[in-house]
């Protein structure tokens, strides 16, 4: 029996894996080789690859303020991310996700919405609403006080990374909500009613029963905020390039910038393995620690 | 049955393969990329486009039409992709020339050396498209970056004319802040609207020597003109001129700051009131009351007023593009399509001779501008290579922003052009 399954599974797993592993292997892992042999050398983009630079791009990156910058930028993200949009996220689902919630599927649908709108779009959209002549924020600004001086946002490098960010948490609260609402779908009803009648409040059971069983899905959720938070990418571009004087840069808008835009693919490469660098160890260095405490 | 249908097949397989080495010499596709989204360049390109197909009816039209930013985002990674559009847009100079050694463009010297095509352009305009001494774009406009301003926000402080000189510009500034009118539109967002204002001062406190003299490596880029080019941008900067958030703002978003009124004057170049009215509310900008005039004189300065700071628009032809894109391209900017594009007032023709059409009279003051020219530097941020001309630009940003001086700016600068060299 256990014979004949291996032998009939074989065609069946080519069948069922290969095009995935063809797919995978020529996009994602030969780009992945063919970069880290880019990040050696000094190159355009266009034409043989001559000049071999060794770590030399390494060298300058690791050297230069501004990737430093946008390396803090993403550091921040994820901060704001894990201190501001997961607990928000948890919170909500808490009270959205009781079953005895009336309108629990509009509040759902409506914290989600945010999440399926794409991200130049998200982020075109909050242009207009921060924009400092025709904006919504500054038409109510104005409208509360008549005459005063309606905030710049996104033209003044101390406040753009800020609100920027606003703009991400509201795009992705909604994700982590879902995603945790699911996880509490998980959790019988029987163990809440059982605290209930020992006599434990509201509270007490979603502290003491329902958060620690739904620790599994929360970790999930950290971990694709931190991900998410060093890969952000297309609100920022789309909501002034990481710029005035990269107060919003990340690490992906540099990598754009100063790799692509500015025909050094080479050296953007070498931003390009960091970041592939950074996310490995730190997925590593996740599962081996984390998510391996709930075996 | 079978046999049937097998002789069916065989017929029809032998009739593609008769009719298919007649379709290939005759239908030719070409790629045509250009980023004219607005009017009137957008009908002039299909217009002209249309009128090749109808001559040559083999021939198919293919027009991508992108804006500006997208259009170059878009190229660059065509050209490293190995496969470049048939015709497109480009500025001429570095980012070209970068182009050109990787062998992306088709050499165009035998068409245009001692030929009628090459003799219908200045040589001067010409020089702009080439590299290592081959030609590899074809301009179909030259123009100059100027002062755009708008007559009756510059009535209303009492000024009939633009001022000629710097320190009276700045008085003027100074005058429409006081009345509550925002003196100057700028996008620095984009960042090369910005490196015009530094750029043309240094062009009047240098002149030619001060750029020859960081080409030639016995200069650079922290000699004192751009130096101090930094240093009078930040002291314009510091007087509040620009509209709410410039720092953010695009193009667009200065183009329709003028167009509706709101600024009363920005440096831009010749394709400024048409970009004007389609970024305008009314989409209708401020035609009627716009005036020209040439970027201010400064005292003291080693550049002469007349020295200009511009650039035009031109074509390459793509490696792989066939021969009729070549022809398409000379059909494009002969003398008639010249003066019929010049009359929409969108351009600053080329072709010799073919200035009669243009109607437009702030049009006519910029070519006045070009023909007097001694001195004509191409944008810097498409003179020098991509990874040069970037930092030009952050660099002006960061004086703008207050986040680095005029010293270190224009170190940064030439720090950037000797790793480049």
């Amino acid at each position: 029996m256990k014979r004949s399954a291996r032998v009939a599974g074989l065609p069946i797993l080519i069948l069922l894996i290969g095009p995935a592993f063809v797919l995978f292997t020529m996009l994602v892992v030969v780009p992945v080789v063919q970069a880290a042999v880019y990040s050696l050398y000094r190159w355009n983009g266009m034409g043989p690859l001559v000049a071999f630079r060794g770590l030399q791009n390494f060298r300058s990156l690791a050297a230069d303020p501004i990737f430093q910058k946008a390396f803090w930028h993403n550091i921040l993200i994820v901060i704001v991310s894990l201190g501001i949009e997961i607990p928000m996220a948890l919170g909500l689902a808490l009270i959205i996700g009781r079953s005895d919630f009336k309108l629990a599927v509009f509040f759902r649908t409506f914290f989600f919405l945010p999440y399926v709108l794409s991200e130049v779009i998200t982020g075109v959209l909050w242009q207009f609403i921060y924009h400092p002549q025709y904006g919504l924020v500054r038409a109510i600004v104005l409208f509360f006080s008549p005459g005063a001086q309606p905030p710049i946002l996104l033209g003044d490098p101390k406040v753009t990374l800020w609100v920027i960010m606003i703009v991400i948490v509201w795009k992705y609260f909604g994700f982590h909500m879902t995603i945790l609402i699911a996880g509490l779908q998980d959790i019988p009803q029987e163990l809440r009613e059982a605290a209930r009648i020992d006599g434990a409040s509201r509270a007490q059971v979603n502290r003491y029963i329902i958060v620690p069983l739904l620790r599994t899905t929360i970790q999930l959720s950290v971990f694709f905020s931190i991900i998410g938070s060093f890969q952000v990418f297309d609100i920022v571009w789309a909501m002034g390039k990481g710029d005035p004087v990269n107060a919003a840069e990340t690490m992906v808008t540099y990598l754009y910038k100063f790799g692509i835009q500015r025909l050094s693919i080479g050296y953007g490469s070498a931003v390009a393995v960091t970041i592939f660098v950074i996310c490995l160890a730190f997925s590593i260095f996740y599962q081996r620690t984390v998510a391996r405490e709930q075996k | 049955m079978n046999k049937r249908a097998l002789t069916i097949v065989i017929a029809l397989v032998a009739c593609l393969l008769a009719a298919a080495p007649a379709m290939a010499q005759k239908a030719v596709k070409i790629s045509f990329w250009h980023l004219g989204v607005n009017e009137p360049d957008k009908s002039f390109f299909q217009g002209v486009a249309d009128e090749y197909m109808k001559l040559h009816p083999n021939v198919t039209i293919e027009i991508t039409m992108l804006e500006n930013e997208a259009f170059k985002a878009k190229v660059t990674t065509l050209m490293q992709s190995g496969d470049p559009p048939d015709v497109f847009r480009t500025w001429g100079g570095g980012l070209m020339s970068e182009y050109a050694k990787a062998g992306l463009l088709r050499d165009l010297t035998k068409y245009v050396k001692g030929t009628a095509w090459g003799n219908s352009m200045a040589s001067g305009v010409l020089g702009v498209y080439q590299y290592d001494g081959k030609q590899y774009g074809i301009p179909y406009d030259a123009g100059a970056v100027s002062i755009w301003y708008n007559k009756e926000l510059l009535a209303k402080v009492g000024y009939k004319t633009f001022p000629a000189s710097w320190p009276e510009m700045l008085k003027l500034v100074q005058k429409l802040k006081d009345a509550g009118i925002t003196p100057i539109a700028l996008g620095a967002g984009d960042k090369w609207p910005s490196h015009f204002w530094w750029s043309y001062l240094a062009i009047r406190l240098g002149g030619r020597p001060a750029f020859q003299g960081v080409l030639s490596g016995k200069g650079s880029f922290s000699d004192p003109p751009f130096v101090k080019a930094g240093q009078m941008l930040l002291d314009l900067a510091n007087m509040k001129p620009f509209q709410d958030g410039f720092l953010a703002a695009t193009w667009p978003d200065q183009a329709g700051v003028i167009g509706d009124g709101k600024a009363a004057f920005h440096l831009m170049g010749q394709w400024a009131p048409q970009t004007e009215v389609a970024y305008s509310v009314s989409k209708k900008g401020i035609l009627d009351k716009e005036g020209m005039a040439a970027f201010p004189s400064v005292p003291g300065g080693k550049g002469l007023p007349t020295d200009v700071f511009g650039g035009g628009n031109g074509f390459c032809i793509g490696k792989n593009a066939p021969e009729e894109a070549v022809d398409f391209l000379r059909f494009m900017t002969n003398k008639e399509n010249n003066m019929k594009y010049a009359a929409t007032g969108a351009i600053i023709p080329v072709v010799k001779g073919a200035d009669s059409a243009i109607t437009d009279s702030n049009a006519k003051l910029v070519k006045g501008l070009v023909d007097k020219a001694g001195y004509y530097q191409l944008y810097l941020d498409q003179f020098f290579a991509p990874a040069v001309g970037g930092v030009v630009n952050d660099s002006v940003q960061t004086i703008l922003a207050g986040t680095a001086t005029p010293a270190e700016a224009a170190a940064a600068i030439q720090k950037a052009f000797e790793a480049n060299k």
